[in-house]
C-alpha cells in the first residue's frame, strides 16, 4: 500500500491519461459490459426472425435461430403460394400516392399559412391545431359510412384520400414551422424579379425546405405500410390486400404453421424501409427533432 | 362606371350577374353556375339532408306490397345532413363574397389571367387542402360527437333494420352511472394513465443512458453503437410487434429458453400483471431508439464550459448528471416528451398487435386486463357494435388530450412566432 501511494500525484500531473488506474479500468468494463448486453437485447429479436426465415419447418416450436439446414424456400413459397405479390405492389401503390397526395397537400398549405396574410389565417391555424388532437383513428365508424357513400369502399384511392387528409393538420404546423425560418427577403427579391407566387414557392421556398419535405414524403410513405386498422376497414377483397393485412392474419390466424413464411414476408419488408432510413438519417433526425426547443 | 353599378343589386337575386356587366365573365359566369346547381340539385338535396339530421329517419324495415324493402337508414341520413350544413355554409360564404364583389368597382388596368391567377393565389393554392380538411376530418369529427348523442349500437339500433333515435345525454349517465359501464371505465382509465406515464419514462431514460454511455469520452466506435441502437426505430414498427408477439408467446423462443435453464415457463402475455409490464419492457425496445437520436444531438448542444466550470469546483459526475445535464435534456425535450406521452395515451397498434387487450377481464364490458381507452373503443366499435357507447368514450379521450396537445404546442416555436393568443 505504502508504495503506490506515492506515485500517484506523478501520474495525476504528468500524463494523466495513459495510465489506467483500476477504477477507470473497472469503469470501462461496466460500460462495455453495458453496451455488449444492450447490443443483445437489441438484435435478439431481429436475429431471431432472421434466423427463422431461414428455417426448413414451418411452426414456431420447431424453428430455431441458427437453423442446422438453412432454406430459402420460404422467400420462394411467399411468390408461388401466396398473394404476397400482390400485397406488396398494392402497398407500394397506396404508399406512393399517399407520399405524392400528402406532400403536396401540405406544402401547399404551409406555404399559404407562412406567407400570406389573409382574412381567416388565425381562425384557420387554430382550427387546425384543434382538429390534429382529435385521433383521427377513432372516426373509424364515420369513414367508412362517408367511403360507403362516395362509393370508394374496398379502393386504394379511398384509403390514400383518408390517410392525405388525416395528417394535414399535425405536418402543416411542421411545414410551416419550417418554412417561416426561411427568410422572406428571399421571396421579395423573387417578386421583384417577376416571378409570380406560385414560382417562387417552386423555386425558392421549396429547395430551401428539401430536409422537411424529405422528412414529410419519408414518413407519409412509410405510413401506409404499417397501418392495419384503417386498411382492413376499407379493403375487402383479396386482390386489394396490403402488407399489413396479410402479414398480420398469418400471425393471428387461427392456423399458426405459417410462421415461418411470415418471417420471410417480415424481412422483405423491413430490409428495403431499414435501408431507407439508414439513407435518409439526416433528415429524420431534423424532423424528429424540430419539435424540440431550440435554445 | 356608376351606371354599371346600378345594377350590383341585381346580384343578390341572381349571383354573378354584376360581374357579368362588368366584363368579368369567367367569375361571372362561375357564380351564376353556383346559384344554378344549388337550385337544381342543392335544395332538394339539403331540404332531405336536414330533415334527415332532425328526425333520422321515420320509416321503419319493412316490405311494401311489391315486396320491395322499403327504409329510411338512419346513419346515411345523419352523414347527409351533416354535408349539407356544411356545403349550405360554403355556398353562403360564396354569396356573401358575390354581393360585396358587386359593389366593387372594375379593375381599371386590363390584368392578364396569369396576373389574377397570382393575386387570388393562396387561395386557390388552399383549395385541395382546405376541402380535404372539412371532409375527411371535420366531417368525420363531428359525425362522432353526435353519434354519443344517439342510441346507434347492436343488437336493437343498427340500420337498415331498424332506426335509430336521438337520446340527448343518456350515454353518458349510463357510463358514469351503471356500475359495470363506470367500473370499466375507470379501470381502463388508470391503466391508460400508468401506461402513457410509464412507456414515456422509460424509454425515455433509456435513450438518455444510451446518448449518455456512448457519448462518453471512453467508449472507441461510437457510430457503430449508435448505428446498433438505431435500429428498432428503422425496423417498421408493426413488423417488430408482431415479431414481439411471437417472441413472448406461450411456445415461445423466451418460454424455451427458460425451460432450457431449468426455470418455469412465464406467462408473458396471459398473466395480468406480467402482460403489463412485458408491453411496457416492448415499448421500451421501440421507443428508446427515437429518445437516443434526439438526445444526441440535445447533448452536444450543451455549452463546455458549464461542464469545465464544476470541474474546478470539484463536481462528481454524478452531480454533472444531476444539475447540468438532466435539466439541460429536460428543457429541450419536454414539448417531445409530452407528445410522447399523448402518443402513448393513444398507441393502440402496440397494445393491438401485441395482447389485443388481453388476457379477458370478467369484470369489465368489453375490455380485457391491457386494453387501453383507445382499443376498448376499438372493440366496442367492431367486435360489438356499440358505436353510441365508443363515441362517448371518444369524447372523454378528446377532452383529456386536447389541453395537454394545446399545452405542448404554445410551447413550440412555430407557435410562439405566430402570437395567436
Amino acid at each position: 500500500m505504502k508504495e503506490t501511494t506515492t506515485p500517484v500525484p506523478e501520474i495525476k500531473f504528468v500524463k494523466p491519461k495513459k495510465k489506467l488506474t483500476p477504477k477507470a479500468i473497472a469503469l470501462k468494463v461496466l460500460v462495455y459490459t453495458f453496451l455488449i448486453t444492450n447490443t443483445i437485447f437489441i438484435l435478439f429479436p431481429i436475429l431471431w426472425i432472421i434466423g427463422s426465415s431461414l428455417n426448413p419447418g414451418d411452426s414456431l416450436y420447431s424453428s430455431s435461430m441458427i437453423p442446422k439446414n438453412p432454406t430459402f424456400i420460404h422467400y420462394k413459397e411467399l411468390f408461388t403460394k401466396t398473394d404476397y405479390p400482390i400485397w406488396y405492389k398494392n402497398t407500394l401503390k397506396v404508399a406512393f400516392l399517399n407520399m405524392i397526395f400528402s406532400t403536396i397537400l401540405t406544402t401547399f398549405n404551409a406555404y399559404v399559412f407562412s406567407r400570406f396574410r389573409f382574412k381567416g389565417r388565425k381562425a384557420g391555424l387554430v382550427t387546425i391545431l384543434v382538429l390534429q388532437v382529435f385521433p383521427s383513428f377513432l372516426t373509424l365508424t364515420a369513414i367508412y359510412t362517408l367511403l360507403m357513400q362516395l362509393n370508394l369502399l374496398n379502393t386504394h384511392i379511398g384509403l390514400v384520400l383518408f390517410y392525405s387528409g388525416a395528417q394535414i393538420p399535425a405536418n402543416t404546423w411542421l411545414i410551416k414551422g419550417y418554412f417561416d425560418q426561411i427568410p422572406k427577403s428571399l421571396d421579395e427579391a423573387a417578386r421583384v424579379d417577376g416571378a409570380t407566387n406560385f414560382t417562387t414557392f417552386t423555386r425558392i421556398i421549396m429547395p430551401l425546405a428539401v430536409p422537411i419535405i424529405v422528412f414529410l414524403a419519408l414518413t407519409s410513405f412509410i405510413g401506409p405500410w404499417m397501418d392495419f386498422i384503417f386498411q382492413s376497414l376499407v379493403l375487402r377483397t383479396a386482390d386489394k390486400k396490403t402488407l399489413a393485412m396479410g402479414l398480420m392474419e398469418m400471425v393471428t390466424g387461427q392456423t399458426n404453421t405459417k410462421f415461418t413464411l411470415f418471417a420471410a414476408g417480415a424481412i422483405l419488408v423491413a430490409v428495403p424501409i431499414t435501408i431507407l432510413y439508414a439513407f435518409l438519417q439526416k433528415y429524420i433526425v431534423e424532423g424528429l427533432s424540430s419539435g424540440a426547443v431550440k435554445s | 362606371m356608376e351606371d354599371k353599378k346600378k345594377f350590383a343589386w341585381l346580384s343578390y337575386i341572381i349571383m354573378g350577374s354584376a360581374q357579368i356587366m362588368k366584363g368579368e365573365y369567367i367569375k361571372g359566369i362561375f357564380l351564376l353556375l353556383v346559384e344554378v346547381l344549388t337550385i337544381i340539385f342543392g335544395i332538394p338535396y339539403f331540404a332531405h339532408g336536414l330533415w334527415g339530421i332532425v328526425t333520422l329517419g321515420e320509416t321503419k324495415f319493412h316490405y311494401n306490397e311489391k315486396g320491395i324493402a322499403v327504409f329510411d337508414h338512419s346513419i346515411f341520413l345523419m352523414l347527409q345532413g351533416i354535408i349539407s350544413i356544411l356545403l349550405i355554409l360554403i355556398i353562403i360564404g360564396i354569396y356573401i363574397y358575390n354581393v360585396k364583389d358587386a359593389y366593387k368597382a372594375k379593375e381599371e388596368k386590363k390584368i392578364t389571367l396569369r396576373d389574377k391567377i397570382d393575386r387570388n393565389f393562396h387561395y386557390i393554392f388552399m383549395t385541395p387542402g382546405i376541402l380535404a380538411l372539412l371532409f375527411f376530418i371535420l366531417l368525420p369529427i363531428i359525425f362522432t360527437v353526435l353519434i354519443a348523442f344517439t342510441d346507434y349500437s347492436s343488437p336493437y339500433h343498427l340500420p337498415p333494420r331498424n332506426l335509430v333515435n336521438w337520446v340527448g345525454l343518456r350515454n353518458f349517465k349510463e357510463l358514469f352511472g351503471l356500475k359495470i359501464w363506470n367500473e370499466t371505465l375507470s379501470g381502463v382509465f388508470v391503466w391508460t394513465v400508468t401506461w402513457a406515464i410509464l412507456a414515456t419514462v422509460t424509454s425515455f431514460f433509456v435513450g438518455l443512458m444510451w446518448a449518455l454511455i456512448v457519448n462518453s469520452a471512453g467508449v472507441k466506435i461510437k457510430k457503430l453503437w449508435r448505428t446498433i441502437f438505431i435500429i428498432p426505430y428503422a425496423v417498421p414498427g408493426l413488423i417488430s410487434m408482431l415479431i414481439m408477439r411471437l417472441l413472448f408467446s406461450g411456445p415461445g423462443p423466451i418460454n424455451d429458453f427458460l425451460e432450457h435453464l431449468g426455470l418455469q415457463r412465464i406467462g408473458w402475455l396471459t398473466d395480468p400483471h406480467i402482460a403489463k409490464i412485458t408491453l411496457v419492457l416492448i415499448n421500451m425496445w421501440l421507443g428508446a431508439p427515437y429518445f437516443m437520436a434526439l438526445m444526441t444531438s440535445i447533448l452536444t448542444n450543451i455549452p463546455k464550459d458549464l461542464y469545465e466550470s464544476s470541474d474546478i469546483d470539484g463536481a462528481t459526475a454524478f452531480q454533472k448528471l444531476r444539475h447540468i445535464t438532466l435539466p439541460m435534456v429536460l428543457y429541450s425535450t419536454m414539448p417531445l416528451l409530452i407528445s410522447s406521452f399523448a402518443y402513448n395515451f393513444n398507441n393502440f397498434m402496440l397494445i393491438y398487435a401485441v395482447t389485443d387487450g388481453g388476457p379477458v377481464n370478467p369484470n369489465y364490458r368489453y375490455a380485457g386486463h391491457t386494453d387501453i381507452l383507445i382499443s376498448w373503443i376499438y372493440k366496442m366499435t367492431l367486435n360489438q357494435q356499440q358505436y353510441h357507447m365508443a363515441s362517448v368514450v371518444t369524447i372523454l379521450i378528446f377532452l383529456m388530450i386536447a389541453p395537454i396537445v394545446a399545452y405542448t404546442f404554445t410551447r413550440s416555436k412555430s407557435f410562439r412566432e405566430e402570437d395567436l393568443i
